[in-house]
């Protein structure tokens, strides 16, 4: 009785019919994005003359006429000037930047010695990247060769001194090599020690308690200025004569106890987020303190903070041009310093090296605030809001 | 009475540290191999890394002398940038042998802080810049009454303004910023109609400016800033060699010996300049200050004479264009004077 041949059953479905041309389309989204009610529309007309007033004038300015090689400050500079550009000529001076570049890279870092930091570089962005995607696999393996072979492997390749290299005092270093290192040792010390602090913060031993918390409040009250400024100038009167200790080392220590200062604080919110029936639970498991804090506490807390986290190395990574008043050349000191070459000196020199520094700057903590945002949701496991 | 023994336990330890630094500079500087020269962080035609982050300037040069000097070869040098307030820490710490960083030799310095100058390489003083299509005809600094003076706060520049403009009984308007990067752009799009700093900075500033042709360096100066270099107390023989670098530098210019000519100014017939070039018999000049006996001749061939180092560095040959001015040698009208070398 299945078979019954009434034909005003469909035997098809129906095919999806478009949505009406009042809500797709172009037209649809300029009148709900753009126009959708009278402030709205006040607002898109006014975004719309800013853009017409800005972007041609940064275009020609930055592109079209923009001198992108040149010797010296003649491309630069106007008739007026004593260059070789007509009057009324504005435009950026990439010639500067194209001249400067290794400079702005790796300061005074002699030259044909300058394959030993590319070389490093390379190494770590050939191992920093698979540690970074989770589909690659052997990430224990990775993590022993970025943590610990290549910062060995670093050291030999930038000081020398060693296997045939010659030696390259760090007085020497600069600009983002100066920038990257004093940033990347400073994430890979604060991370942990930060979180040790944190733990140690939270810990109901007194003595360790009340030095983790000294520590934190000390430096923390302290500006990174005045860390500095202590380490390079204080510091050599109170060292016999002749024992000289590396101002870049120095540096070094100040900037990773400061942030490791910061990221005991964020670890340590992340530590209290965690409800306490998880460490009751890890308890009554039998586990004991490391173990706890291993398997159960720090991955949820961590995980919790991974904001606070970057946001604290994204602030050290900018912090790191501080060392410019201890004449240390981070990039934007390099940039800076190159000024006062009168023969670059026009108009357009400041602008177009700060505009090449600001780019730099916010290429890597653009990449570090995208990381950790895709790192956020691959690890949003549970607490879904 | 605790007090006084930490106090004189403090004052062994620093006279011991004092007596160590004394060691021979030379001696260290030797075996080191190169000089320690302390320079700016960038100041156009004094000390300024270049294309390929060399050093140049009248500043880095000096120290490129006296390298000459000790080691025949003007680049056994090492620079270390310095800023403003670690320059006299990093001498008097024994971090660099010369302060050659555009430094005001005061009383104060020679002094309290233990320095030594060696002399003035570069006479400098306050002057005025002045736009001259916004105030036509002005040619000196004494028709600036009522004038807008563009100036960086914070600065004995700012002060000596004060004193000249009081003591000359005119009235002005400051326009005060604290960076001078600020200042700059504030004279530039035309904020004041004057501004203020060290005459040598006046033209570096020249040349950042939209249209420089149209602004004039007045003549006046209001204060004296004589820049040196500076060693360390207490180490005669090492002063000995720096200053005689920098007489040599203008003895070489008043002879006329240059870094093209003095190979062959060593077969001068002139008593004078073989004996400025070590080419007299039995000699020891050179070896009496500690180096030898070709000093002059090692020097010039690493940077010339005094007037070839400042036509390079801020003069004609540089973008800066300073005049000689009261940096000409006495014989020309200057004060550039340096004692006899016999």
């Amino acid at each position: 009785m299945q078979e019954h041949d009434t034909s005003w059953v469909r035997t098809e479905m129906a095919l999806a019919q478009p949505a009406p041309a009042g809500v797709r389309g172009l037209g649809a989204w300029v009148r709900t994005n753009l126009v959708g009610s009278v402030g709205d529309t006040i607002l898109t007309v006014i975004g719309i003359a800013l853009v017409v007033m800005i972007v041609p004038q940064v275009v020609s300015w930055a592109f079209l006429n923009a001198q992108w090689t040149g010797p010296d400050r003649t491309v630069c500079a106007t008739v007026a000037q004593g260059g070789i550009q007509p009057d009324g000529w504005s435009g950026a001076c990439w010639a500067f930047v194209n001249a400067k570049f290794g400079q702005f890279m790796f300061g005074r870092y002699p030259i044909e010695e300058r394959w030993r930091p590319i070389l490093v570089a390379i190494l770590f962005v050939a191992l920093l990247v698979p540690l970074l995607i989770p589909r690659v696999p052997r990430k224990g393996l990775n993590a022993i060769l970025f943590f610990g072979a290549l910062p060995v492997v670093a050291f030999i390749l930038l000081i020398g001194g060693m296997f045939g290299l010659p030696h390259v005092e760090t007085s020497l270093w600069g600009g983002l090599l100066v920038t990257l290192s004093l940033s990347f040792v400073g994430i890979a010390v604060s991370l942990p020690l930060g979180i040790v602090l944190a733990l140690g913060r939270r810990s109901k031993m007194p003595i360790i308690k009340t030095l983790c918390v000294i520590f934190i409040e000390t430096v923390r009250g302290i500006p990174l200025i005045t860390v500095l400024f202590m380490a390079s100038v204080m510091l050599p009167l109170f060292l016999p004569e002749g024992v000289t200790f590396d101002k870049f080392l120095r540096a070094l220590i100040g900037v990773s106890l400061f942030a490791a200062a910061y990221m005991a604080e964020v670890v340590r919110g992340g530590l209290q987020a965690i409800p306490k029936g998880q460490y009751e639970g890890a308890d009554s498991l039998g586990l004991g303190y490391w173990q706890k804090m291993n398997l159960i506490v720090l991955p949820q807390a961590l995980k919790l903070v991974i904001p606070g986290i970057v946001n604290t190395f994204i602030g050290m990574f900018k912090d790191t041009s501080l060392v410019s008043i201890i004449s240390m050349f981070d990039l934007l000191g390099v940039v800076k310093q190159n000024f006062s070459d009168a023969n670059w000196a026009t108009p357009q020199t400041a602008r177009s090296g700060l505009i090449f520094a600001a780019f730099v700057f916010w290429l890597f903590c653009f990449g570090m605030s995208r990381y950790s945002m895709f790192t956020e949701r691959r690890l949003d496991t549970g607490h879904k809001r | 009475m605790k007090h006084i023994a930490i106090g004189i336990l403090g004052a062994a330890a620093l006279g011991l540290t004092a007596t160590a630094a004394s060691a021979g500079t030379l001696d260290t500087v030797k075996q080191k191999g190169f000089i320690q020269c302390g320079v700016s962080t960038g100041l156009a035609g004094f000390s300024a890394p270049d294309d390929k982050g060399d050093w140049q300037g009248i500043d880095a040069d000096f120290c490129r002398a006296v390298a000459g000097a000790v080691f025949g070869d003007g680049t056994k040098v090492k620079f270390t940038p310095l800023s403003a307030k670690e320059r006299f820490t990093a001498l008097q710490s024994g971090e660099v042998d010369i302060l050659s960083r555009n430094t005001t030799w005061t009383i104060n310095r020679d002094t309290a802080l233990g320095l030594n100058f060696i002399g003035v390489t570069y006479y400098d003083g306050q002057g005025f810049m002045i736009n001259a299509k916004k105030l036509p005809g002005v040619n000196s600094a004494l028709q600036l009454s009522g004038a807008a003076v563009c100036v960086q706060s914070g600065t004995t520049t700012e002060l000596n303004l004060a004193d000249y403009f009081k003591s000359n009984k005119m009235e002005y308007n400051p326009v005060v910023f604290e960076k001078l990067e600020e200042v700059n752009a504030a004279y530039d799009a035309g904020r004041c109609d004057v501004y203020t700093t060290d005459q040598s900075g006046l033209y570096g500033i020249r040349l950042t400016l939209g249209a420089p042709a149209d602004h004039v360096v007045l003549p006046e100066i209001i204060s004296k800033e004589p820049l040196g270099p500076a060693v360390r107390q207490g180490d005669d023989q090492w002063y000995h060699i720096v200053k005689w670098t920098y007489f040599a530098l203008l003895q070489a210019e008043e002879l006329g010996i240059t870094k093209a000519n003095v190979e062959e100014m060593k077969t001068s017939d002139n008593p004078e300049i073989k004996r400025v070039l070590g080419q007299e018999a039995d000699t020891k000049i050179g070896t009496d200050l500690g180096v030898s006996n070709d000093w002059v001749v090692n020097i010039v061939k690493a940077v010339g004479n005094y007037g070839e180092m400042f036509e390079r560095n801020v003069g004609s040959g540089s973008p800066l264009k300073i005049a000689r001015g009261i940096n000409a040698l006495w014989t020309k009208g200057g004060l550039q004077y340096a004692p006899p070398i016999r």
